[in-house]
């Protein structure tokens, strides 16, 4: 326990997150207690509208929380400056407007800006961490491509190596699977596990995934209206936590083969 | 920085490009005067005619200044603001800067003769344009800067700005309409642009807008290159779009006001010259891109001044007609064959 402890890469204590404008709070969730680890791959699941998004732009310091805290490497999120805070988070996001006309090698070198000087001059170091980045996602062959030509599992991967050169412990991912197909899906989330093993970093992402996220991860965050419960996908698996995720009726959760299934 | 050397050669050629134009641009005109002094006089040797001297030092050479920093200017400006609002159409007229300077020009130059009386002599000398145009610009900017301190949405200051040019281009049909013809060609005649009524002292004053100007876009040249993935992309890498979004919109409002002012409405430069380098060097670093622009905008304006000016001919050519005459051609002419809209 005290191991974990030194390696707490991000933690939340009571954290409520939701909307405040000046005429009322707009609280989606409540009491949320999570830590994830170095190394630890973390799915949140939860269906549409549930709050995932708001969770994760809580988690990476873009929106504030109602309540309570989320603490980076045990500082308060606060109290970081947006600099640092780009040392230690990075970012995937989908459907975001991106440059298309960017080559491959471009926007993957957009990760080492936070490390650049004022005029954005790429290092020695700055280059390695960029080709390391390509080698850990396998997209070297892809480095002068422009980013129109690319298909949308391709483009998911750029984009995952732009995070990876900016070297940060936590890596935070925002439905990093939708328009994928099945296999790119699976390719996606297994190589999310990879990178865990292989750079230690702790990888945080929302999905739909449920199925592939019960085989993969580390731990999830299962995201209800009322509830937030956390663990690992046994701990999960054996407190029944899965069969209330979805309305009844549709969907059960098959626990003999730990998957969600069509009710027949 | 091997990544960046092999954009080293086309900036290098387009440099060279820009002095030869230069030296080119001030050759020619409506008066024969051979090169050996033309260089005479740049250089305050012996000329065969004081005239010469005359029309090299007054003239043409303030003309040739005035349409590097013109080009460059908006051309800058241009870069801005399609990197700012991630669109390729932006251009320095989609902030409303220029027709906030129209207004300005058109309600001197038209509201004078309206309202006639006391106001018809004073208001109708050159500074006076001046004055009117760059706070024509400076409303429009401020009404902008206050949109984009209250908006989130970049988008959303696209549209004001848009909506600021409806607004100001429907007074001006407005004034128009009720203006006598001498006064309407006046109007006319400003809005043709114009690059060769500038005096030294003149050239100073726009030359020290230019320099604040690009000073305060090279001091967001790293933080362009974020915008490219989006402003939730930049915060991620510790950009404060708020001070980034500011300084961008002043350093364009610098250029493209103080430009208006002194050559009038230029339209054209600072929408295509970005797309016309992008087509040549295809890179999107900002590095690169902003010394690329300014050359690429320098040397167009310097082409269109030449093919204005008619050489041998007295005529000068409106300037804002050739701008288009000679870019938009170039432009289709580059997409078409590239088949490809880069941005």
């Amino acid at each position: 326990m005290e191991k974990s402890q030194q390696h707490s890469i991000l933690k939340t204590t009571n954290l409520d997150i939701g909307y405040s404008t000046k005429a009322k709070k707009t609280i989606i969730a409540k009491a949320i207690d999570i830590e994830v680890n170095q190394g630890e791959l973390v799915a949140v699941i939860g269906v549409n509208g549930v709050g995932k998004s708001t969770f994760l732009r809580t988690l990476s310091g873009v929106q504030d929380a109602l309540q309570g805290e989320v603490l980076v490497k045990h500082q308060k999120i606060k109290q970081i400056d947006s600099l640092e805070l780009a040392s230690l988070i990075s970012l995937v996001l989908t459907e975001q407007p991106i440059s298309k006309n960017l080559s491959v090698f471009e926007l993957v070198a957009l990760g080492r800006q936070p490390y650049t000087n004022w005029i954005g001059r790429l290092g020695k170091n700055d280059l390695r961490q960029i080709k390391k980045a390509l080698q850990h996602v396998g997209i070297e062959d892809l480095q002068n491509k422009k980013c129109y030509e690319l298909s949308d599992g391709q483009l998911q991967k750029v984009l995952i190596a732009r995070a990876i050169a900016q070297n940060t412990p936590l890596v935070i991912l925002d439905e990093p699977t939708t328009h994928l197909d099945l296999y790119h899906k699976a390719y996606v989330l297994k190589l999310l596990k990879k990178l865990t093993r292989k750079t230690n970093k702790a990888i945080v992402f929302a999905s739909h995934e449920i199925n592939l996220a019960i085989q993969l991860c580390d731990k999830i965050i299962l995201m209800q209206p009322n509830k937030v419960s956390t663990g690992s996908p046994r701990e999960l698996l054996e407190s029944g936590a899965f069969s209330s995720v979805f309305p009844e009726g549709l969907i059960v959760f098959d626990k003999a083969s730990a998957s969600f299934k069509i009710k027949p | 920085m091997l990544h960046s050397q092999k954009y080293v050669l086309p900036l290098v050629l387009l440099f060279l490009g820009v002095l030869f134009l230069g030296f080119l641009n001030i050759s020619l005109g409506s008066v024969n005067i051979p090169f050996k002094d033309v260089f005479a006089s740049i250089f305050n040797l012996e000329v065969s005619k004081e005239t010469w001297r005359y029309i090299i030092v007054e003239y043409r050479l303030p003309k040739a200044i005035t349409a590097i920093i013109t080009g460059s200017g908006l051309a800058i400006s241009g870069l801005l603001m399609q990197t700012l609002f991630r669109n390729p159409l932006a251009g320095p007229y989609v902030l409303g800067l220029s027709s906030g300077a129209s207004l300005g020009v058109a309600i001197v130059i038209m509201g004078a003769s309206i309202f006639g009386g006391v106001f018809a002599g004073v208001l109708l000398s050159k500074w006076s344009l001046v004055i009117a145009s760059s706070l024509g610009s400076l409303l429009v900017l401020m009404a902008v800067i206050l949109a984009s301190i209250k908006l989130r949405d970049t988008m959303a200051i696209l549209i004001i700005g848009l909506m600021f040019a409806s607004l100001t281009a429907a007074v001006v049909s407005v004034l128009s309409y009720f203006s006598p013809a001498a006064q309407l060609q006046q109007y006319i005649f400003w809005s043709f642009g114009s690059l060769g009524d500038l005096s030294w002292n003149e050239v100073g004053i726009l030359t020290i807008f230019w320099l604040v100007g690009l000073a305060l876009a090279m001091s967001c040249i790293k933080n362009l290159d974020t915008l490219l993935l989006g402003e939730q992309y930049a915060k991620s890498l510790g950009v404060s779009i708020k001070r980034n979004r500011f300084v961008i919109i002043i350093a364009t409002s610098l250029l493209a006001g103080s430009i208006t002012a002194f050559a009038g409405p230029i339209a054209f430069v600072g929408l295509a010259v970005p797309h016309l380098i992008r087509q040549v060097i295809p890179v999107n670093n900002h590095q690169i891109l902003v010394p690329a622009v300014i050359l690429g905008g320098a040397a167009l304006m310097l082409i269109c001044d030449i093919a204005a000016q008619l050489p041998g001919q007295e005529y000068t050519l409106p300037i804002n007609a050739i701008t288009s005459l000679i870019g938009a051609p170039v432009v289709i002419w580059l997409l078409v064959r590239k088949r490809k809209f880069l941005f």
